[in-house]
């Protein structure tokens, strides 16, 4: 509204037109709040519920919502207006240029060499905390991110119950390895096929939905899953979970301070940073392979038949595409990998239980492949870092507590800030950070194409 | 294989589809002869894209048999013992014949090889022109890539058959004078360019017959006759039969060899483009009739 009037000209209508608008805005906090932060119920010494007030809070935030919308009004909109925030459009395609030439290189580079840096930087003692929950919790977020990748950016179809397939494998290799002993190695590849059987399960009923449909029914799936994990407790033992999974050894050598663990046996002081270690280099081969898979599936046929069902789905079968081959596929794909992170994080935890699965999972991890945007592999690992490491860096703001009190916990904000990131991503970045389709196959020239052409994919 | 031995390549034979209560195509029977154009038209609703959806695969019908032939005409005698048993078509070393309406969309395609474009042009609109013409030779290519397995592993078998498949992609895309636009997506090139792009695809799937709804929708007087031209040479080049659904009538009595006039589902006309041209029925259901001849019909259909 206020655009469209000469900038300048009539300061006084628009100053008058943001106070109006800054009551209303006022008065809908206001009535918002009220009952949220007005009143207060407290149990006072006598175990009684009182009511009690909170008017200063209440007209703090009142005031506060009014003052920004005020400013926002007067100063931001009319430059927004004007385009002087708006992003450059052809930017995207340049800095995805930019990132392939030499961000994967020096990307690789550093998480092979990162717990070295760990060790250097905070000592052999501090340096677990660092590599077990930023290294390795965000790499099995990287890969479970690429695994689905397959199956939301490929193949677009949109798979809300993924965290079923991550279960599949972690209790496939917590069962497996307790009830018969096989070892981490085998078990594996058997919990990557189980889930991927599981995958094709999912797949056959749901072919025939596209879009909000399947979505409803994959989340129905997920939910499934972890409900027959809950009540079948004389195998899965229901919420207590299962513990004292084996740990995956290094060709037999287990990591624990006994004499013939991995410390005696190489002459080195017991430490648990060598299972961390451990760890952190199997996952990120893990996460390499999965890499590696994806960029090689993509210049197959299956890949290109993937992405082609996502463009239009009647065009493939006139092309004589299979295509409910095509999507059993995606699906088997996308949880085989899902069922590697599973087994590697229950032989990582050493305790799993239903809790661990819940839909909660399946949205971060949907999150991740959308905020990265989807179909792009560097985008997703970096949302993952932003999103998991995001996550554990809150637990690590301590500091805080002594700026707002002790009753202050960063980590109860973290929902509040990843809407904030959803929104403002969102906002300026719909279809996720890397905003272009990097071409399977060229003839003269590799030219990104802009995500603007690019289907989401309805199912 | 001659270009033109007068053999059948598609026999439609009593093609009947009904949805609930609205009779779409009634009793259709009509063939197409191996390398020539066949055109079908009629007013908008009459069913011809039905027509199509019926021979693609897309519908089944609701009755009538669709017999594709390719290969050595001998194995239509074999055509009533295939009626009579189960299967969706035989193959023989020599030639093969298949029943269409047997057969889901995807095997029409791979299978029977018949190709087809659609009205609204259906490409891929976010992948490139080249990518687009690979998708279409995504059966080929997945046999030689040991069904993913050995493309994998990066063998040397899958990559002479890449080799060979973007060969053949650069063939149609010169053919139909694309090249320069090969790394552009779909979605960008222009209309008329977009509509070429539909036919190359099809023609990289190395179709017996090639289905073509309303190829010249939307060109300009210049690109429909370039058209034209395309369309006749791969007729007389690549021995392949077409079935075309046209409105504009420059495409249909410059290129067509045998034209089929449908009406409200019905055959109304059948015959060389000259003849049908000038059948008063056909003149009928386009214009409506003579106001002379008014009563006359009238009297006809019982008003």
């Amino acid at each position: 509204m206020g655009g469209m009037q000469p900038a300048g000209a009539n300061i006084g209508t628009r100053l008058a037109e943001a106070l109006r608008d800054a009551g209303r805005t006022a008065l809908i906090a206001l009535g918002l709040f009220l009952p949220l932060v007005g009143f207060e119920t407290i149990t006072d010494i006598s175990n009684v519920l009182v009511l009690t007030t909170r008017w200063p809070l209440l007209f703090t935030l009142v005031g506060s919502i009014a003052a920004v919308r005020f400013i926002y009004l007067l100063v931001l909109a009319p430059r927004l207006e004007r385009g002087a925030l708006r992003l450059p459009p052809r930017a995207s395609a340049t800095a995805a240029g930019i990132l392939r030439n030499w961000f994967i290189p020096f990307a690789v580079a550093f998480v092979i060499v990162y717990p070295a840096l760990v060790v250097l930087a905070v000592g052999f003692g501090g340096a677990v905390r660092w590599i077990d929950n930023f290294g390795i919790q965000i790499l099995i977020y990287v890969m479970l991110g690429w695994g689905l990748n397959i199956v939301v950016g490929l193949a677009g179809l949109l798979d809300l119950g993924y965290v079923a397939f991550y279960a599949v494998g972690a209790y496939s290799y917590a069962l497996l390895a307790k009830t018969f002993g096989l070892s981490f190695w085998i078990l594996l590849p058997l919990a990557g096929t189980l889930a991927s059987f599981w995958g094709i399960l999912l797949g056959f009923p749901v072919l025939r939905l596209r879009g909000d449909y399947l979505a409803i029914v994959t989340l129905a799936f997920g939910e499934i899953i972890r409900l027959i994990l809950i009540n079948w407790v004389p195998v899965t033992n229901g919420y207590a979970g299962i513990g004292s999974i084996p740990r995956p050894t290094l060709f037999g050598i287990p990591f624990t301070a006994a004499d013939n663990g991995f410390a005696a046996v190489f002459g080195l002081e017991f430490s648990p940073l060598y299972r961390v270690l451990f760890l952190y280099y199997v996952i990120l081969a893990l996460a390499l392979v999965t890499c590696f898979f994806n960029v090689r599936l993509r210049r197959l046929p299956i890949g290109r038949a993937w992405e082609a069902l996502r463009e239009d789905e009647i065009a493939c079968r006139s092309l004589g595409i299979n295509t409910t081959n095509t999507k059993l596929t995606a699906f088997a794909m996308g949880a085989m990998f899902a069922g590697f992170a599973g087994s590697f994080f229950a032989a990582r935890q050493g305790f799993i239980s239903p809790e661990s699965f819940t839909f909660l999972e399946s949205a971060t991890i949907l999150s991740i492949v959308v905020l990265g945007g989807m179909g792009s592999q560097i985008g997703v690992a970096i949302a993952a870092v932003v999103m998991i490491g995001g996550t554990e860096i809150m637990r690590q703001l301590g500091f805080l507590k002594q700026i707002f009190g002790p009753t202050f916990d960063p980590t109860q904000y973290r929902m509040l800030l990843f809407g904030l990131a959803m929104v403002a991503i969102m906002r300026w970045r719909p279809r996720g950070l890397i905003a272009t389709r990097a071409p399977s196959v060229f003839l003269k020239q590799r030219r990104d194409i802009s995500v603007d052409l690019v289907a989401e994919g309805r199912g | 294989m001659t270009a033109r031995d007068g053999s059948t390549v598609l026999r439609v034979e009593h093609l009947t589809m009904r949805f609930g209560g609205l009779v779409a195509v009634d009793d259709l029977s009509f063939e197409v002869q191996r390398g020539t154009i066949t055109a079908l038209i009629g007013p908008n609703g009459a069913g011809k894209t039905t027509v199509f959806n019926c021979i693609t695969g897309f519908y089944r019908p609701t009755e009538g048999r669709l017999a594709l032939q390719r290969g050595d005409p001998a194995v239509w005698q074999g055509l009533e013992a295939l009626t009579d048993g189960g299967a969706r078509g035989v193959v023989r070393p020599g030639g093969a014949l298949f029943l269409l309406e047997r057969m889901p969309d995807y095997l029409v395609a791979q299978q029977a090889r018949v190709a087809r474009t659609f009205q609204n042009i259906r490409l891929f609109a976010g992948m490139t022109v080249l990518e687009n013409l690979l998708v279409a030779q995504h059966n080929p290519l997945m046999l030689a890539s040991g069904y993913t397995v050995l493309g994998l592993l990066g063998l040397p078998p899958y990559a002479a058959a890449e080799r060979a498949a973007l060969d053949k992609a650069r063939h149609w895309l010169e053919r139909f004078n694309l090249l320069d636009r090969a790394d552009d997506p779909a979605g960008e090139l222009p209309y008329g360019a977009q509509r070429r792009l539909e036919i190359a695809r099809a023609m990289c799937t190395d179709p017996v017959l090639l289905c073509l709804d309303e190829p010249a929708a939307g060109l300009n007087p210049r690109e429909s006759a370039e058209l034209n031209e395309l369309l006749l040479i791969i007729r007389d080049e690549c021995a392949i039969s077409m079935l075309l659904i046209e409105h504009d009538m420059s495409v249909v009595m410059n290129i067509s060899d045998h034209v089929v006039v449908l009406d409200y589902g019905v055959k109304i006309a059948d015959g060389a483009p000259e003849a049908v041209r000038n059948d008063p029925k056909v003149i009928g259901a386009y214009l409506g009739v003579a106001d002379e001849e008014v009563a006359r019909v009238e009297a006809e259909v019982g008003l």
